[in-house]
């Protein structure tokens, strides 16, 4: 795979993709701040809901088994499924047992982690998307680039581009034209699919009920009209009782899109009962491990509160300029920095705690409150447990020694200060020369896009002395 | 409110130091003007936070120790004219320190007696208005350590206000980062310039000549960028102008 910074190259001058990512995040960021601010207790719904979510993570496995017995109880067939392949082999089994060609799903990042739609490919069947902006990835055979707005990477332009090339329509980039095209094309397919999956918002202990909420009602049609539901729902997704999931709602949406509530939200117990007209006959819940143990116990363990509202993503200065796909995994933004190497490993992802300035805007707009900041320093403080640079550790090393001997920092400092301002032109240097002395890939980082201020020829402690004595 | 102090210790930051000597000398002059007996522990070094924010928390311990050591033996309010370095001081050094509880109490000794600058002036001292005079058009850029780190945005924005001539500018965008962070700027310069060259253009798009901070990690990165373009536009640390026209 790609580096992070190869990523990041190639996505940096790509005006298309700033425009998009510029509209979109400005829009949602400023939708939520409008509706957050307009909950009453607002601090006071979201300390609530941190706490709920916290909680369930202190106590998961018993919470786990509870959640079981009362799916069990509402009729449902239950897996657990430890990887990613294992939950897409359980799918694959009950659509093979039953001689079924065709499913149809409603979006879920869950299935996207684990790759699910290439695994049922191979197995011989046949999947939709029926989210529109899924549905648009699904045709251009390309990758979410955000937790709710899929296809934020996208112009309105490329939409229609792609809607005229695949589905043979006249272009146009008018938004609802568009859905027009895709619910029409979209509505056949969903009458003849035999499985329906989605993933979880919620899923309530104290009743078993799944929660899921969309804006375009599909995942309604999905999980009423075939004959069987699949659930795949990570394991964290647990909320304690119907009264904590309405805390989550009141912010889930306000923080997302800036909706008080989306406009469908979708409550689960099971299948249908005889008298009902509607609905599955079966329904799976898959429970998801996928690495989230391995998280638990870790420094960055309250990243499993997280609710996916994608605000995180909306407001972080790197996300806006680089979007989701330089990420290089399903969870991009400041979750998906902590999440993705949580998940799938340091040693392969430790370019990603590194994508942050800090600046902490994460932190502050997330519903639960994550400090997502510190996880990052933590990973980072893991990091370079692993493998890094030798002249890197050598240097920092060094400042951890010379910072606690102020004589030894005083001397170091007066040498590369004479020297900066020997290479220096007019207090400036535009681009390191190579040297021995300092290093200079680091420091042509910085002059790459800026110029370096040389130090000043006295420092400050210098004046100071001076002045002093001229005092005595 | 007990009795406002008389003396304080600077702690002047490395940045300062090496680059930006005139900022100390401003925040020197600022505080003297008030009254305030300035004393400078000149065996201080760096707070730690470059190594600290790259991950090298052990080295970092080393400069943080070093530093509580140091400071516990002076007295009264530690001033430090920087959201970054205060914040560093104030909130990671006691997540460093979890686990030394031997140690733990003289750091948090420490860290209560540290304010950022215009955090002191303000907040301790009282005072919003210093008589200071200055033909400007100042931007305001509020650092994210200061911002969101310490909760700092009335007290720079009053003492700001208050200086006669002084026209602020409002820019775009005002919450967002500029990019810098640290090494962050150096590892990531293609998305840290881009964070900055939008900074930059919310910048010129206010009209302003002058941006105005707490916080000279940002003031330098944005002066690069600046520099680059060959812009005038000229960067001030809040301490020089509020220390201009005083009488
Ligand atoms: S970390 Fe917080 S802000 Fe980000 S997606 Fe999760 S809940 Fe939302």
């Amino acid at each position: 795979m790609s580096t992070f910074s190869a990523r990041v190259k190639s996505v940096i001058n790509d005006n298309d993709l700033q425009i998009a990512l510029s509209k979109a995040t400005t829009k949602l960021s400023s939708g939520r701040e409008a509706s957050i601010a307009s909950l009453e207790n607002a601090d006071l719904i979201r300390d609530m809901a941190r706490r709920a979510k916290l909680n369930i993570l202190h106590n998961l496995d018993e919470n786990l088994l509870k959640f079981e017995h009362r799916l069990i109880d509402n009729g449902v067939n239950v897996h657990w499924a430890e990887k990613g392949t294992d939950a897409c082999e359980v799918v694959i089994k009950i659509a093979q047992k039953r001689g079924i060609k065709k499913v149809a799903k409603s979006k879920s990042m869950v299935s996207e982690e684990i790759h699910l739609n290439e695994a049922l490919i191979k197995a011989g069947l046949q999947v939709i998307e029926t989210d529109l902006g899924e549905y648009i990835v699904q045709l251009a055979d390309d990758r979410p680039s955000h937790i709710i707005a899929p296809i934020m990477h996208m112009t309105r332009h490329r939409v229609g581009e792609i809607m005229h090339r695949h589905l043979n329509v006249p272009y146009t980039d008018d938004i609802k034209e568009l859905a027009r095209y895709a619910r029409e094309k979209l509505r056949s397919e969903f009458l003849s699919a035999e499985i329906g999956i989605t993933g979880a918002n919620f899923g309530v202990v104290e009743t078993g009920t799944i929660c899921i909420v969309t804006n375009e009602g599909n995942a309604r049609m999905v999980t009423t009209l075939p004959k069987i539901h699949i659930v795949i729902m990570s394991l964290e997704k647990l909320v304690p009782t119907l009264a904590d999931l309405d805390l989550m709602l009141k912010i889930l949406a306000r923080s997302a899109t800036g909706q008080k509530l989306t406009s469908y939200t979708t409550l689960i117990h099971g299948p249908k009962v005889d008298e009902e007209n509607v609905g599955p006959e079966e329904v799976h819940v898959i429970l998801l491990d996928n690495g989230r143990t391995g998280i638990f116990g870790s420094e960055q363990a309250e990243i499993l509160g997280c609710i996916r509202c994608g605000a995180c993503l909306n407001i972080c200065p790197v996300y806006k300029n680089i979007g989701g796909h330089a990420y290089g995994d399903v969870y991009p933004g400041p979750i998906g920095s902590v999440l993705t190497p949580g998940l799938k490993g340091l040693l392969e992802w430790k370019d990603l705690p590194y994508a942050s300035s800090l600046c902490g805007a994460c932190k502050d707009v997330c519903p639960v409150r994550l400090d997502i900041p510190q996880m990052l320093l933590s990973l980072r403080k893991n990091a370079i447990k692993e493998k890094i640079p030798f002249g890197l550790k050598i240097g920092m090393k060094g400042f951890g020694i010379i910072t606690a001997y102020p004589g030894l920092y005083k001397f170091i400092r007066n040498i590369g200060s004479l020297f900066l301002r020997l290479i220096g032109r007019d207090g400036w240097i535009k681009r390191f020369p190579a040297n021995w002395l300092i290093p200079t890939d680091l420091l042509n980082g910085w002059t790459k896009v800026r110029d370096f201020k040389v130090p000043a020829r006295k420092s400050f402690q210098d004046m100071w002395i001076e002045r002093e004595k001229s005092y005595e | 409110m007990s009795e406002k102090p008389q003396k304080i210790q600077l702690f002047h930051t490395c940045l300062v130091n090496e680059f930006y000597p005139e900022v100390g000398m401003a925040v020197v002059n600022v505080l003297e003007h008030l009254g305030i007996e300035v004393n400078v522990p000149l065996r201080q070094t760096c707070c730690g936070q470059p190594a600290y924010n790259t991950g090298f928390q052990k080295d970092a311990k080393k400069a943080a120790r070093y530093t509580v050591e140091l400071l516990s033996k002076t007295e009264g309010p530690i001033v430090i004219p920087s959201g970054s370095c205060t914040d560093m001081i104030i909130h990671q050094y006691p997540i460093l320190f979890r686990e030394d509880t031997d140690f733990l109490p003289e750091v948090t000794a420490v860290t209560k007696r540290c304010y950022e600058f215009t955090q002191f002036l303000v907040d301790v001292l009282g005072v919003s208005k210093l008589g200071a005079r200055l033909d400007a058009r100042a931007a305001y850029h509020q650092s994210c350590h200061l911002l969101r780190g310490l909760g700092i945005k009335k007290q720079p924005a009053s003492l700001l206000e208050n200086i006669e001539n002084l026209k602020i500018m409002t820019i775009e965008e005002k919450d967002e980062c500029c990019g810098f962070g640290g090494t962050f700027a150096a590892k990531h310069p293609d998305i840290s310039g881009s964070i900055m060259q939008k900074k930059i253009r919310n910048i010129e798009n206010s009209k302003a000549d002058m941006v105005v901070s707490c916080d000279m990690g940002c003031l330098m990165h944005l002066e690069g960028g600046l520099h680059r373009k060959g812009s005038t536009i000229k960067l001030r640390h809040i301490a020089q102008v509020l220390e201009a026209g005083l009488q």
